[in-house]
């Protein structure tokens, strides 16, 4: 069983849905999560039916494609195939920092504990995790840092605080 | 050199931490190998031949004395009583457990180091040239600026999983001695027009197997910038690298594939957006870590010392050294002294707990406690009194670091080769050894000059053989070590890489070819002031070709 956790807690009952198949055998009102590739071709009949929307982002996919749609999506879900790609971690932040999307950003694939502090400072809320990682020990790795050097997208610079300080 | 400020250490001591848990958890069979894989190199830990392979960061290549005596204990307690500094102004211990390895993280960190970053798909050790802050030509001193990539590139969140290493190097004089044009990024520090300090940046150099001299992209960067135009630049790699085949994933590949125009363009169009933004360094936090790094007091003194002057010529052994070793400095009195760890049978840059113990002992009587580590594997204090030299040379001496080679051919530049690394073809060790054996000779040797010759063990190029005046490379044939030589290649601000002379050696022959290519040298050389690598340039490859290949059909 894969556990999904928020950077509050454990999410309990995930209420979305991954679209398998085409986009017109959606169930009508669910919360539905469908490939990039789908929403880009079914976009206006995707936006007629009730429920919300989410886009699955692979690594190669080019997250300025979503640009004018970031308003409409309630969940960004970027994959992350394998461990050590790195390029969702970009993609997160363009999102959140060039495109403006607000909605939920979920990390999904095999990820362990150890990448969550990073994909949170990027701009995830979301976590989920590989088969057999332990929910309640991954949240504590959220908090593995209490200080950071770089700007990100969860705060700003070291530096800013340390002049702050001399002020 | 920079001092930690708390919130620095609660940062390493965070990560010790966090990497200890990491540990037990892969001892406890929770984590993969495949996943672990990723976490222990970038806290430094390779696997190789025998054992892990340990990788401490020296940032910059700065050290102080209460930090070489920790390198000391650790070769003791946790090693075999030796560590190895490498052409990336790190250290590197062949023998730890990875048991051991989360106690030796923290006990780097209890003296302010650790082993962040050293190895992996990640922002590597930023390398700067060794006598910054005090050599005369330099034209700004770099070093606030590499403590300030050092804390920009420690742990960021977005680049810690890039197609492929990454390595940054620094340099503020027009001499460079940091290698810019063979790094992902080189940047070279300078003043504009308006004498507004900042950086010319170079992208998409390298050595390994694709060796490419890199591109300027940018004529000056204003310093205020650095940080958000090397996010563009990373963002670029990280987005657009090759991941399909890690001997393509190299940002160089990359530059070249778009072509240099295309890929300028990129990262300008992704600096647009985040020029300005909240990396962008205020002038305040620039002064800010410049005061943060210690200031030796130097005492006013004459220009010339009488001292040295009597025993510059009184003592032809140290006037050897002194012309070898011994640099100028920016303040009057003073010189910067390269201590040699190119002992004949010993590996280059291979240290023993004691000479690191003593070493330290020198830097606390004669260079105001601090060191440096340079890439071509060698120590330098860079703040002695002339007065002293002649004394420093004689305790260096004793303990047999006064070898007077910086620059010579024994200055052997070499990776640690098969005798310890997995990936390597041939021995290198036992190569620079026979060569060192056979040119023991050091009036010889300060005829012949200026040599750098660096050798490889394999095309991933550890040892810069690209970069050497004479590279020695080894090759893999049936099972068999031979070894490829190239001449010509050069560091520096005229950096050129090497030219194969032709098929490659038995490692027995290796030292009687280098002979014959002095040989050439010697000959054809218009002048003593004309170093071999320009006898190269100028004469072309055929006459040194047709020295050695006629020893072969002899």
């Amino acid at each position: 069983m894969r556990s999904l956790i928020s950077k509050t807690g454990v999410v309990n009952g995930d209420p979305w849905l991954r679209l398998e198949g085409a986009a017109d055998a959606a169930a009508a009102g669910a919360d539905l999560l469908v490939p990039l590739a789908v929403w880009l071709e079914a976009r206006e009949r995707l936006l007629d039916r009730r429920g919300r929307l989410g886009v699955v982002i692979e690594p190669g996919d080019e997250p300025a494609v979503l640009a004018s749609d970031v308003s409409w999506l309630s969940l960004i879900a970027v994959h992350f195939p394998s461990f050590t790609d790195g390029r969702g971690f970009s993609t997160a932040r363009l999102l959140r920092e060039r495109h403006g999307y607000r909605g939920e950003l979920r990390a999904t694939g095999p990820l362990t504990r150890d990448t969550l502090f990073y994909l949170a400072r990027c701009g995830f809320d979301t976590f989920e995790l590989r088969e057999g990682e332990n929910a309640l020990e991954s949240l504590a790795e959220l908090l593995a840092f209490d200080e950071v050097y770089q700007a990100a997208n969860d705060r700003g610079p070291l530096f800013e605080r340390r002049l702050q300080a001399l002020a | 050199m920079y001092r930690y400020d708390s919130i620095d250490r609660h940062i390493v001591s965070q990560r010790v931490d966090q990497f200890r848990r990491q540990t037990d958890r892969f001892l406890a069979g929770e984590l993969t190998e495949d996943e672990f894989r990723p976490l222990r190199l970038q806290n430094g830990l390779y696997t190789q031949r025998h054992a892990p392979m340990l990788r401490v960061a020296i940032p910059y290549g700065m050290l102080n004395s209460t930090q070489l005596r920790r390198l000391a204990r650790i070769a003791r307690v946790y090693d075999r009583g030796y560590g190895h500094f490498s052409t990336r102004q790190n250290i590197q211990y062949n023998w730890p457990s990875l048991e051991s390895a989360p106690d030796i993280l923290a006990e780097l960190a209890e003296v302010d180091m650790h082993a962040i970053q050293t190895s992996g798909n990640c922002i590597r050790n930023t390398t700067v040239d060794h006598f910054a802050g005090v050599a005369p030509d330099e034209v700004l001193n770099p070093l606030v600026y590499a403590e300030l990539i050092r804390q920009w590139s420690t742990l960021h969140p977005e680049f810690a999983f890039l197609p492929r290493k990454f390595k940054i190097a620094l340099s503020g004089s027009p001499e460079d001695r940091a290698a810019v044009m063979v790094h992902d990024i080189g940047l070279k520090a300078l003043f504009n027009y308006d004498g507004e300090p900042g950086f010319a940046v170079i992208v998409g150099g390298g050595l390994g197997r694709t060796p490419i001299i890199g591109h300027q992209i940018r004529d000056f960067l204003p310093a205020e910038h650095l940080l958000t135009y090397l996010d563009a630049i990373l963002r670029v790699y990280n987005r657009y690298g090759r991941r399909d085949n890690k001997y393509k994933a190299r940002i160089k590949i990359l530059v070249k594939a778009l072509g240099l125009d295309a890929f300028r363009r990129e990262v300008e169009q992704e600096w647009s957006f985040l020029e300005g933004g909240p990396g962008t360094l205020p002038a305040r936090e620039i002064a800010r870590v410049e005061s943060r790094f210690t200031q030796p007091a130097y005492r006013p003194l004459p220009q010339v010392s009488t001292g040295l002057e009597h025993h510059l010529s009184a003592d032809a052994a140290f006037a050897r050294w002194v012309s070898r070793n011994v640099h100028p400095h920016k303040v009057a009195g003073y010189a910067a002294v390269t201590v040699a760890l190119k002992k004949t049978g010993v590996p280059p840059g291979d240290v023993t707990a004691d000479e690191m113990d003593a070493i330290a002992e020198l830097a606390d009587h004669y260079s105001f406690g601090e060191l440096r580590v340079t890439h071509e594997q060698n120590l330098v204090l860079a703040d002695v009194e002339t007065e002293s030299l002649y004394a420093l040379w004689q305790a260096l001496d004793a303990l047999g670091l006064a070898v007077a080679n910086r620059g010579l051919i024994t200055n052997i530049i070499a990776c640690p080769g098969g005798d310890f690394c997995s990936l390597a073809n041939a021995v290198s060790i036992p190569v620079a050894k026979a060569i060192q054996e056979r040119f023991d000779d050091l009036d010889y040797l300060h005829d012949v000059g200026d040599l750098d010759l660096n050798i490889s063990g394999c095309m991933n190029s550890c040892g810069h053989h690209h970069v050497g005046h004479i590279g020695i490379l080894g090759v893999d044939k049936n099972g068999q070590e031979w070894y490829q030589i190239s001449i010509g290649g050069n560091q520096g601000p005229t950096a050129a890489l090497g030219k194969v002379i032709g098929p490659s050696f038995a490692r027995a022959d290796v030292p009687d070819v280098i002979e014959r290519l002095i040989e050439v040298y010697l000959k054809a050389r218009d002048s003593e002031a004309e170093r071999f690598v320009e006898t190269v340039q100028r004469i072309g490859l055929d006459p040194f070709r047709g020295n050695v290949y006629a020893l072969a059909d002899q």
